[in-house]
């Protein structure tokens, strides 16, 4: 075992937490420390987790940086960290958006400004944990932890029916997880282990694992979110402060794809194959309706918001077509949308920031007065849509590709989506960008800060090399999708055979 | 004989007459040197209990083995806090007076005698000895109607079911010839030939004790007591009395009874789910907090049930686990409760705690802590709590119960994070009074435990493992 590099970037947040905690003074020494501490923790997780990708060897399949400690031994529960590739470009993700948060919400976020920038810590601890965990207690700790920081961002520093949203995000994803538990003990006892290396290569008899599949898809269906479980997510989405929407977006509606990628589709292989239809079923209703839904919506972060369920349910057709270039497609969509829909979040948390309101129609011609930000959204809302070259297509073609080779209809279904994307977002870019400037105070709005082209500038890069040069990530899961696949269509063949032998 | 097995419990009887005759004798202050020796006495019976020898005495009538210590231990532990809190309590009450230590020291010393009982009288003797003190302290603050009220509720109501209880060990002596726990054991093996009246008088024990642990339908008189008696009261009665009456359900239900296994469980079971849903939907319409308290604590005990419900070491090890993790959120919490005071009054409505954390950053966040522990989120200890009751459930094939158990505790879930919703998201109204340094350690030192349970479970969950693992010898 070498330096615990994982746990150091995930307990780092941690340290800066209670740095932030002990800080004294009057209210705007403490607001101006606070900031500041936040924002150099985050950049120091983030210098060290480019050291893990740096380090991170692409050819490898399995987990890489293992570390192990003894926790519960007597019940075989470890504390296991480790990345493959599948999760190494989260960790990142989360990363480098939680400096990004910081440094959005540096002046829109006036009020307790030391609790906000804990809370933020906090978050990046319990994500970064969760996608580093190897052991599903310690998996499922990072999980639901998550909760509380969100809970508090949405409820504290939230807009005016905040408090509707936070309870139902809350109880939302508490009812799901809470299944997951059940599922956690059961396979425990069955397989004796809590890791989840060992797990994914247990076998557990087909009736369990329907059981099995349905308690995860309880929790991770609400987290991606799949519709009809998607509600809770426009008001957690309108009513968080942009930061929190942000994270929101970019990183924890992964955790529910994360989730079935990581232990639905691998543990449970051939409950994954029995409910595929029904999950296509559910992603094609999520993609055309909340399109749909979308192109109606009067309030930006709320299209946004509905926007994503849309993309959400593209990722979920990709993870169960069960073949390499449909997971591909599934992951580079859940990467590309954390960084796309994490930047149109921050788009309007600027207009926001300006003229405190989020209603389209208040909006109108911007384009003359913000140059800058136009060329911005511009970019943003490309990608969104899936224009070549950006980041959005990669992963919507893969996906397409890989539906084609499970159903026609379900590739034509899917890539649907792509045409009303296009509807839903150009028409919104219309309604802000473009048009007259009516009203006075858009008259006097001011371009885009240094600050804010600081908060842009990354994902604007990250943007165009997703879309440019896709392999510089895809290189890092191919080893880790191809065996995977290998291992499922194995995984399906045995249970083939055996009820060949059966019958 | 073996006398020196009970030692911890003679020792601490002693201490409590000499702190009575040093009570009388002494006009001034005598409340504070009385409560300081009462935690010193519990301090020693603690280190006593620690050393002391393990084996039965007193022709097997009692017995010290891990199990008895573990919850000893705990008891010590959840009485020794409550006489903290009450120091700062019961003075700004009014009701500060020497008995309160003296009744607390007998009641623990009731309980200590409960959990090491290894014959039915035994039993008996220990529950009373418990329960009279229990009803006093309960009707302490005499001048308030409240109180008196709790107070009268509590005894005809734990008259009632300690006749229950009598009655079922007439039965189960009637029928068997015996009140020794080894005995009834060694005739019970073949539960073929258990008579009718062995298993009726089983009942009626069981629902004795279910009454003293508060579990649904024997629970009406809980949020009435716990919103009637003073806090200090309520916060000995949330903590040390249901950890006895858990304990003494344990020890019965598995060693004499334990092959009858069959004929409790799903009665267990029933009332382990009747606990927790009442326990969780009951509580959403509160306003009062200790009221709240009361349901909260009723689902506790539903989810401990569980454990028990499942009949096997893995289950009891759960519900001590449990019980450990509940005594030390139960008393942070109320320790934050008692902290509720505005102008020298204590205020326990829920809205009162609007806007806690911008008036009171500390306690807020303590609250949250418990509030969250109590939730079962995980990284706080309530979440092995529950894991660990669950995972007995699960592995006993207990489907329903997990099932019922995981989908109330979102509902429970939802009073608990209301409670930080009016702390956290409410503007704020007045500021609380200064809070009395005893409290804050209290909740410090609880919410401590509850955050940082997570690094070391270990230590615990193995202790409890052991302590699981001597009834079932």
């Amino acid at each position: 075992m070498g330096f615990p590099l994982l746990s150091l970037i995930t307990w780092l947040p941690m340290v800066g937490v209670a740095v932030i905690l002990s800080i004294r003074g009057d209210e705007k020494t403490v607001a101006s420390n606070a900031r500041w501490t936040a924002l150099w923790t985050s950049l120091i997780v983030l210098v060290i987790s480019l050291v893990i990708w740096v380090k991170f060897d692409r050819s490898e399949a399995g987990f890489q940086f293992v570390e192990n400690v003894a926790w519960l031994p007597e019940y075989k529960v470890g504390y296991k960290m480790g990345i493959d590739g599948i999760s190494v470009l989260f960790v990142l993700l989360s990363t480098v958006l939680t400096p990004i948060c910081i440094l959005a919400s540096w002046e829109s976020i006036q009020t307790k400004v030391r609790e906000f920038m804990a809370a933020f810590l906090i978050l990046e601890t319990m994500m970064v944990g969760m996608f580093c965990a190897l052991d599903f207690v310690v998996f499922y700790m990072f999980f639901e932890a998550v909760l509380i920081p969100m809970y508090l961002i949405i409820g504290v520093w939230g807009g005016p029916r905040r408090v509707y949203a936070a309870v139902k995000f809350f109880l939302f994803t508490l009812t799901g997880s809470v299944l997951m538990l059940l599922a956690l003990l059961a396979m425990w006892l069955m397989a004796g282990t809590t890791d989840i290396p060992t797990l994914m290569h247990t076998h557990f008899p087909l009736g369990m694992q329907k059981w099995l599949f349905l308690a995860f898809f309880a929790s991770f269906a609400v987290k991606v979110p799949m519709w009809p479980v998607h509600t809770w997510l426009p008001d957690a989405h309108v009513e968080a402060p942009t930061a929190g929407s942000v994270i929101l977006a970019g990183v924890l509606l992964k955790m529910g794809a994360y989730g079935f990628i990581r232990f639905s589709i691998p543990m449970l292989p051939d409950a994954s194959a029995y409910f595929a239809p029904f999950i296509f079923t559910l992603s094609v209703v999520a993609v055309i309706y909340t399109s749909l839904v979308a192109l109606a919506q009067e309030d930006m972060k709320k299209l946004i918001a509905y926007s994503s369920v849309a993309h959400m349910g593209v990722v979920t057709i990709g993870l169960f077509t069960f073949n390499e270039q449909g997971i591909q497609g599934g992951l580079f969509m859940m990467l590309s949308h954390g960084v796309v829909s994490a930047a149109l979040f921050l788009i309007v948390g600027v207009v926001y920031d300006r003229i405190h309101s989020r209603e389209i129609a208040r909006y109108g011609g911007l384009a003359d007065r913000m140059p800058g930000y136009a060329f911005a959204f511009m970019l943003f809302a490309m990608a969104s849509v899936g224009l070549p070259g950006t980041a959005g297509f990669v992963g919507e073609f893969l996906v397409i590709l890989g539906a084609l080779q499970v159903n026609f209809w379900l590739a034509l279904l899917g890539g649907a989506g792509m045409i009303l994307g296009a509807a839903y977002t150009l028409y919104l870019y219309r309604r802000v960008i473009f048009g007259r400037l009516t009203r006075d105070d858009l008259r006097a709005i001011l371009d885009l800060s240094p600050r804010e082209w600081a908060v842009f500038a990354p994902l604007i890069v990250l943007t165009m090399w997703m879309g440019i040069y896709p392999s510089s990530f895809t290189g890092f899961w191919d080893a880790s999708v191809a065996a995977m696949v290998k291992q499922h269509t194995a995984a399906l063949l045995e249970t083939t055979k055996l009820a060949g032998v059966l019958h | 004989m073996n006398w020196t097995i009970a030692l911890p419990e003679i020792v601490l009887a002693v201490i409590g007459l000499a702190i009575l005759i040093f009570g009388v004798l002494r006009k001034q202050d005598a409340v504070l040197m009385c409560t300081m020796l009462t935690i010193g006495g519990f301090l020693i019976a603690f280190m006593l209990v620690l050393t002391g020898g393990k084996g039965s005495g007193f022709n097997g009538q009692f017995v010290a083995d891990s199990f008895s210590s573990f919850n000893k231990l705990l008891i010590l532990t959840g009485a020794s806090l409550a006489a903290i809190l009450s120091l700062d309590f019961n003075h700004k009450q009014g009701i500060e007076r020497f008995e309160y230590p003296v009744l607390m020291l007998f009641a623990t010393v009731g309980m200590m005698i409960m959990v090491s009982a290894s014959n039915l009288m035994t039993l008996y003797l220990g529950l009373e000895l418990q329960s009279l003190s229990l009803y006093v302290l309960a009707a302490f603050a005499r001048d308030d109607l409240r109180s008196s009220e709790a107070g009268l509720k509590y005894f005809v109501l734990g008259g009632l079911a300690s006749g229950l209880l009598l009655y079922g060990i007439s039965l189960v002596y009637g029928f068997s010839g015996t009140m020794d726990f080894a005995q009834l054991a060694k005739l019970l093996t073949n539960p073929e030939l258990a008579s009718p009246g062995v298993i009726v008088g089983v009942v009626f024990v069981l629902v004795g004790l279910a009454f003293k642990v508060s579990a649904v339908p024997f629970h009406m008189w809980t949020p009435d007591v716990y919103e009637g008696a003073p806090t200090s009261v309520t916060v000995f009665f949330a903590t040390a009395p249901k950890v006895a009456a858990m304990a003494l359900l344990l020890r019965v239900m598995s060693s004499p009874f334990g092959h009858l296994v069959a004929a409790w469980q799903s009665l267990i079971v029933i009332v382990s789910i009747a606990s927790m849903v009442l326990g969780a939907f009951a509580a959403i319409g509160q306003s009062n907090i200790k009221r709240l308290m009361a349901y909260s604590s009723i689902a506790n005990m539903g989810y401990a049930l569980a454990g028990l419900a499942v009949g096997t070491p893995d289950g009891v090890r759960g519900v001590l686990v449990y019980m450990t993790i509940y005594v030390f959120m139960t008393a942070g919490t109320f320790a934050c409760i008692i902290a509720m005071r505005r102008q020298g009054r204590a205020v326990e409505q829920i809205s009162d705690l609007a806007g806690l954390a911008t008036n009171d950053p500390m306690l807020a966040m303590l609250l949250a802590i418990f509030m969250f522990s109590m939730a079962g989120i995980p990284l706080m200890a309530g979440f092995f709590g529950k894991l660990y009751v669950f995972l007995a459930a699960v592995q006993g094939g207990l489907w329903t119960l997990a099932v019922v158990g995981v989908l109330s505790s979102v509902v429970g879930a939802f009073y608990y994070i209301r409670i930080i919703k009016v702390m956290y998201f409410d503007p704020p109204a007045g500021a609380f009074d200064r809070r009395a340094p005893s409290l804050s350690f209290v909740a410090m030192a609880t919410g401590l435990f509850t955050l940082l349970f997570f690094l070391f479970p270990s230590p615990v969950v193995d202790a409890a493992n052991v302590a699981a693992h001597a009834i079932f010898k």
